[in-house]
């Protein structure tokens, strides 16, 4: 084995593949060896960096330092400066001063913890950092139950957005006696600005099945499938690999680690519907027919895919299982705050210097997340509002940057946190338009199962674009409240429910700018 | 088990739906998508009513009852949602009940009627739609379709002709039949039980229109003289013209669960058909000249009994007929073996 | 139907044999591919056309046509051999198992020789008689795919046989369940429209039933069986016959070989036809009668599950037009009788008096949804299903049939095998059905030809080509499919202008007397 002088992790993802990562890796390994460093400057592939619009990016141990938007001209005096001198080249460096704080120190990561660093196509990488112990723990030494137990006692919630208690909905279907029941991943990630489970599967795809697999012995489950959307093609090859080789392990399949237990994991692609996000049209969708939400009860977790019953999670909510189990729940409850307990990945994106994904403690405030982690507000303007939790969140207003991010606090302020995802404006940004593309969204989206959500979308859209044509009156503006108050007490499922959060937080927080479209 | 609907108590049946308590009690709620045949869909969203210790709206036709339940179906809350979704669902499309051939028999109407509800409140639709007409019996209107599904659920699940589905999405989700062909060239077979259910004035009887509005005309069950299932249909005659305009499945019949097929449901012209025999025919040197009754009736029993005489009674036969009633081929065997004379009697039982 | 319609959602495995269901019993169709859909019940279909309902089984053989007895018996020596009938219902309720095991143990019975007999792969049959064999309880539905051949008693026998060693008969959601046809066929048979018996199946024969008809009617009646259709057709042929009385049926459309039977009908002394319009038979008759339509009186009708249901009047007959009964009541009184019958409910009554299975089905306990006979007396519920708990002639009897080939096979003069049968859009003769201008449209005259006849031939889609037999030639456009076996064309019956029954062979089952319409030799020639 050798013993290297600097490790370079390079970000692999969808938009660095998109950049040319592959090229100017190749560029890299041909100049290292020009230079006879190959012996001692290792190169690595990892999942994302965490960063957005960085181009390709890659880290350099021990060093800390992390080159972002790389060319294939920059190599070359990379390779020189850096690696034969030992000089980092200044100008290709992102900023210090926006570093993140959590970049070489991870202890607030539980999802993300090996993301970066890790090679997401070597499981032996994923069980050198630990990987698996939970599963082997779980399978040799613990019962179905007890694992239903630690989840409840950690007081995980789901992180799709409605916050349920993770272990609770576990609860319901593990005495269920039934010839077969399943775990449905939910990957299909459709929030306008959210990509927190990409990250977390292209970084991590291990740790995404471990959890799986903790949730399908903790139920009783012998066949567990991943809906995850059809854009996310590295995520898919990156999950059917893991699969594999999980498979060649021996740690899934029948009778795993001769306990009796047998498991397999299968991966449907999704066709990038946003109600398939929405638990049942995701079943739906999944057993071949029309992605439209199931009347509810039954619940999943009674009769779910194929009638069977079936636990739905999201990819986040199940890559925090996994060190739930290894290090049990009250080591997971000294992250985040009373009532919301461990972290939670947001992905910060607008108008900050430094947008991308973040992994910090429940309860953070807005205000912390914008400065610590997205490096401030770009550009020296001023914060206007934040659109939180996805299309289908509020719009805040300065007021509420210092309210704690976490479910039980921002549900006092009408708020959600929906999918963790954070869209920072300034005060350039108008909210009038802003509405009008979350209106689009959501009429472009609605599935056309009930009435309300496909009618009431249309309404809203007819009045809100007739409001950015300058033609709008004030009465509109209660028009669209009323309506889509009506939507919210009437509609299917959570989509057309959800239109009275941005609707009415827009108009409310922000009169003035639907207002000024009025003259 | 005993509930509360507006205050009143009630004994609701096990396995029933607040809809369904209410419905068979007299008491009212709109409802566009829910049948007891297609069942629940939860699709239109007016069935809407409040329960008491449950936040928000519940969709009745999907609502368990439970002991001591009680719940509102009147409040000022209920019916300002109510009227709201059935505001949305007429604001969709172009019903005009003006001219509209379900006038009268439309449940969207009941719902506006109920709800006071004159005028839609906004025009979504843009008038651009094509009234499919290709097919020889069903017209469909997609201007008047409201998305409640019964269509597709009767398609696939109860004639399961898996025919008819829904295309696009959000307001512009419409019915498609296979992959979005005209019903005409589909694989439809015409059986009519998407007509049937229809709420509105969607899909129907093509030929029908303008035959006449639904309370004008008159409703007689009876059985279909196609084959030998036996479904029960609702024959509607209009009577000045002693004339059938349409014929419907009867719901609650064991046989056939209000399903037809294409012969039963629309085949019915010959009865009303200009060919049908009005006076006895007589042959004479090779072709028919009209008969009186008398002449014809007193020609054959002279013949009957002349060939008797002659010939005995087995040189006489008479074939029964599979498509008359019991008691007329009671009749026809007892005057072949009573008064002929024989037992040659036979029908096509076997043919 | 010795069940009910409603039981067919109770049936864990269908086996539909000889019935192109969804065509001619759409609505039992739709019941049968709901209990599919639902998940429970799974369904084996065995035509020789790959009928649309075949798209819904999960095991579908194509078998050649009047090969039926050979299939039924491999299917019962695999469920022997492989221990799954019912032993202990077999000992119960069945007699005559040492002989039938006997036949259908016989070598050639099983999957790889009945394979060359049928054309249906031996494990095709073999997975059928596992899936049927193995079931809880089984239906059989069957329709003239199995009656109409000079095999067709033994091919009715081989489905009770089938029924009967599964012990599927006498439980819900079994039987042996043969789909009438027509609106009242079922009630022509049970008011005695046969030449053998008395209404109620009350045996002409039976000295008995004799006397009892003889007392209620105050006259004397001929205690010696009477001729059937095909045989009275044959009788009018050669002269023996002088007069007929039709009521309502077509069968120059209807009968086999049609040129024997306008011989026949141009033979005979007197022929009265009773009917709603001029039809092909009615052309050649001496008298014609105009009757009211079903919509124009009131009666009962007999449903293929033997469900009596009140035919209501619905409109007025034309003027000039007069009910069945009511015309045979004239004719009767004319010949010196006196019938006096108010309304069809007297004739009710004397059906509640004369037919013991009918004897609690009266006009005023119907209603709306019907009885199911036997219903012996007005407190009866009446019978969805029959033989429960015992057989009516008490034990069930086992019969070994033997495999027989059908009457007229293929040669080298006549290559192919014509099998008749009905399309969803028409109606036996027509006569109604094609009244309508919508169904004609929809469904006209075709000949159906494999892919394989046809390119071999030449032929293409729609084209109109020639059809024939030793009896006659018809010309109709050809529908090119691969749903038809190669070596068999498919006609349907419905057209006078194409009429299948030119082509036809008049040979009759022996018992049942009821003609091969489902096997004849033919060839099929371009028109130009």
């Amino acid at each position: 084995m050798n013993f290297y002088r600097s490790h370079i992790l390079i970000g692999i993802d969808d938009s660095s593949l998109e950049a040319g990562v592959k090229e100017i890796e190749q560029a890299l390994q041909e100049e290292l060896s020009k230079l006879n460093l190959t012996d001692e400057i290792n190169i690595l592939e990892t999942g994302t960096l965490g960063y957005f619009g960085t181009g390709v990016s890659m880290m350099v141990y021990p060093e800390q330092v992390t080159y972002v938007n790389l060319k294939k001209e920059d190599i070359a005096e990379i390779a020189k400066e850096h690696f034969l001198k030992g000089r980092p080249v200044q100008r290709l460096i992102l900023d210090n001063t926006l570093t993140r704080q959590y970049d070489f120190n991870y202890k607030n990561r539980i999802v993300l913890s090996n993301s970066g660093i890790i090679d997401p196509e070597n499981i032996d990488e994923y069980m050198g950092a630990g990987g698996y112990e939970a599963w082997e723990k779980a399978l040799t030494s613990m019962k179905p139950a007890e694992l239903v137990e630690e989840v409840k006692a950690s007081g995980l919630r789901g992180r799709g957005g409605a916050g349920f208690p993770t272990g609770l909905k576990w609860s319901f279907t593990a005495p269920l006696t039934a010839d077969q029941k399943y775990v449905v991943v939910n990957a299909d990630e459709g929030e306008p600005g959210t990509f927190k489970d990409r990250l977390i599967m292209e970084g991590d795809p291990h740790k995404l099945l471990e959890g799986v697999m903790l949730c399908a012995y903790a139920i009783g489950a012998n066949r567990a499938y991943i809906y995850i959307r059809g854009e996310y093609k590295l995520c898919i090859a990156r999950l059917e690999k893991a699969i594999n080789q999980a498979r060649e392990y021996g740690i899934l399949g029948e009778n795993i680690f001769e306990s009796g237990f047998s498991l397999d994991i299968f991966i449907k692609i999704g066709a990038g519907a946003y109600v398939c996000g929405e638990e049942t049209a995701l079943i739906e969708s999944m057993e071949g027919n029309r992605g439209n939400p199931r009347s509810k009860p039954p619940f999943p977790g009674v009769s779910g895919a194929w009638q069977k019953p079936t636990v739905v999670n999201n990819v986040e909510t199940l890559a925090n299982v996994p060190a739930i189990i290894k290090n049990g729940a009250s080591w997971f409850k000294e992250f985040g705050v009373e009532g919301c307990y461990g972290t939670k990945v947001y992905t910060v994106m607008g108008d900050v210097k430094l947008p991308g994904l973040c992994e910090v403690d429940m309860g953070t405030t807005l205000r912390t997340i914008i400065e610590q982690y997205g490096g401030g507000m770009k550009d020296g303007k001023k914060f206007k509002a934040a659109l939180a939790g996805g299309a289908a969140g509020v719009f805040l207003n300065d007021t509420l940057l210092d309210v704690n991010m976490d479910y039980n606090s921002l549900k006092e302020y009408a708020a959600v946190l929906g999918s963790g995802a954070i869209l920072v404006m300034n005060e350039d940004a108008d909210m009038v338009d802003m509405l009008w593309s979350v209106i689009r969204f959501f009429r472009h989206e609605s599935c056309g199962k009930c009435n309300p959500c496909a009618n009431g979308n249309e309404i809203l859209y007819k009045t809100i674009t007739r409001i950015r044509n300058g033609e709008g009156c004030e009465a509109d503006l209660d028009e669209m409240i009323k309506v889509s108050d009506v939507m919210n007490q009437t509609s299917f499922c959570a989509l057309g429910q959800s239109l009275i959060m941005p609707v009415r937080s827009a108009i409310e927080n922000f009169r003035e700018d639907f207002l000024a479209r009025m003259k | 088990m005993q509930v509360y609907l507006n205050g009143k108590a009630y004994e609701a049946k096990p396995g029933e739906t607040v809809l369904q308590l209410a419905l068979r009690n007299g008491i009212y709620i709109p409802h566009l998508c829910f049948h007891e045949k297609t069942g629940q869909a939860a699709k239109c969203r007016a069935c809407v009513v409040e329960v008491e210790g449950i936040p928000g709206l519940k969709t009745s036709c999907n609502l368990p009852l439970k002991e001591g339940l009680k719940i509102s179906t009147n409040s000022e809350r209920v019916l300002d949602a109510q009227r709201m979704v059935v505001d949305l669902a007429l604001s969709s499309g172009r019903h005009d009940c003006l001219s509209c051939e379900q006038s009268g028999n439309c449940e969207l109407q009941d719902a506006a009627y109920y709800l006071g509800i004159e005028r839609p409140t906004y025009q979504l639709y843009e008038d651009n739609f094509e009234v499919d007409d290709s097919s020889e019996f069903i017209l469909v209107d997609r201007s008047k379709c409201i998305s409640c599904g019964r269509c597709v659920e009767a398609c696939n699940h109860t004639v399961v002709n898996e025919v008819i589905g829904f295309g696009e999405r959000g307001f512009a989700t419409k019915i498609v039949f296979d992959g979005d062909i005209p019903m005409g060239t589909s694989t439809c077979v015409q059986c009519g039980e998407c007509m049937q259910l229809c709420p509105v004035g969607c899909i129907i009887d093509k030929r029908a229109v303008g035959s006449g509005r639904n309370w004008e005309l008159d409703k007689v069950e009876t059985v279909c003289p196609y084959c030998g299932v036996g479904c029960r249909m609702e024959v509607q005659v209009d009577r000045k013209q002693n004339k059938i305009t349409r014929i419907l499945g009867v719901d609650d019949s064991p046989t056939n669960n209000g399903m037809l097929c294409v012969k039963g449901r629309f085949g019915f012209d010959f009865v009303n058909s200009d060919e049908r025999l009005t006076s006895p025919l007589i042959k004479e040197n090779g072709s028919f000249r009209d008969a009186s009754w008398e002449e014809a009736i007193a020609l054959i029993a002279r013949k009957f009994t002349e060939i008797k005489k002659e010939f005995g009674s087995d040189a006489i036969a008479g074939l029964a007929s599979a498509k008359v009633t019991n008691e007329e081929n009671f009749a026809f065997q007892k005057f072949i073996r009573k008064e002929v004379g024989t037992n040659n009697v036979d029908h096509c039982a076997r043919l | 139907m010795t069940n009910d319609i409603a039981g067919i959602k109770k049936a864990d495995v269908i086996l539909i044999i000889g019935s192109d269901t969804s065509a001619a019993h759409p609505v039992i169709a739709a019941r049968i591919k709901q209990a599919v859909r639902d998940g429970k019940t799974k369904l084996i279909v065995i035509d020789p056309k790959k009928i649309t309902i075949a798209d819904y089984a999960d095991i579908y053989a194509s078998h050649r046509p009047g090969t039926d007895v050979a299939v039924l018996n491999c299917l019962m020596h695999e469920i022997l051999k492989n221990g799954w009938e019912d032993k202990e219902y077999i000992q119960n309720r069945l007699e005559g198992f040492e002989e039938f095991k006997a036949e259908v143990m016989k070598d050639i019975y099983s999957p790889e020789y009945v394979e060359k007999i049928s054309g249906v792969p031996a494990e095709t049959l073999r997975a059928i008689a596992k899936l049927f064999g193995t079931a809880k309880t089984a239906s059989l539905y069957y329709a003239m795919g199995i009656t109409q051949h000079t095999t067709g008693t033994d091919n009715v026998w081989s489905t009770a046989n089938l029924q009967m060693i599964c012990g599927n008969l006498g439980v819900e959601g079994g039987g042996v369940n043969p789909l009438r046809g027509q609106s009242n066929v079922q009630g022509a048979c049970d008011m005695g429209g046969l030449p053998n018996v008395y209404p109620g199946y009350q045996k002409v024969t039976d000295a008995k039933a004799q006397a009892k008809f003889e007392k209620a009617w105050n006259c004397k009646l001929d205690n010696k069986v009477g001729i059937t259709v095909t045989e009275m057709f044959d009788a009018m042929y050669d002269g023996k016959l002088k007069g007929l009385y039709v009521m309502g049926e077509n069968p120059y459309l209807s009968d086999p070989d049609q040129n024997h039977i306008i011989k026949a009908m141009e033979t005979i002394d007197f022929m009265v036809v009773q009917d709603l319009f001029m039809t092909e038979t009615a052309a050649y008759a001496d008298v014609i009668l105009p009757a009211a339509a079903y919509a124009e009186k009131e009666g009962h009708v007999t449903n293929t599950e033997r469900r009596v249901q009140k035919s209501n009047k619905v409109i007025d007959p034309p003027k000039g037009v007069k009910a069945d009964w009511e015309i045979i009541q004239l004719i009767a009184n004319a010949m010196g009788s006196d019938w006096n019958y108010q309304s069809p409910r007297d004739i009710t009554k004397e059906i509640n008096l004369l037919t013991p299975q009918y004897a609690g089905i009266t006009w005023e306990r119907v209603g709306r949804n019907g009885l199911q006979w036997p219903c012996p007396t007005t407190d009866h519920p009446g019978t969805p299903y029959l033989h429960k708990g015992k057989f009516a002639r008490g034990k069930g009897l086992l019969k070994p049939i033997p495999f027989q080939e059908a009457n007229e096979l293929p040669d080298e003069e006549y290559p192919l095998i014509l099998t008749t049968g009905r399309v969803l859009q028409q109606f036996h003769t027509g006569t109604m059905s094609r009244k309508t201008e919508g169904l004609n449209n929809l469904a006209g005259p075709m000949v159906m030809i494999s892919v394989y006849d046809a390119e071999k031939m030449g032929i293409s889609n729609s084209e109109v080509v020639k059809i024939a037999t030793r009896r006659g030639e018809i010309e109709a456009p050809a529908f090119v499919t691969k749903r038809i076996q190669p070596g068999v064309i498919y006609i349907p019956f419905h057209y006078s202008e194409a009429p299948a029954n030119r082509l036809t062979n008049s040979a009759i089952d022996p018992v049942a007397k009821i003609p091969e319409y489902k096997v004849c030799a033919a060839k099929v020639k371009k028109t130009n």
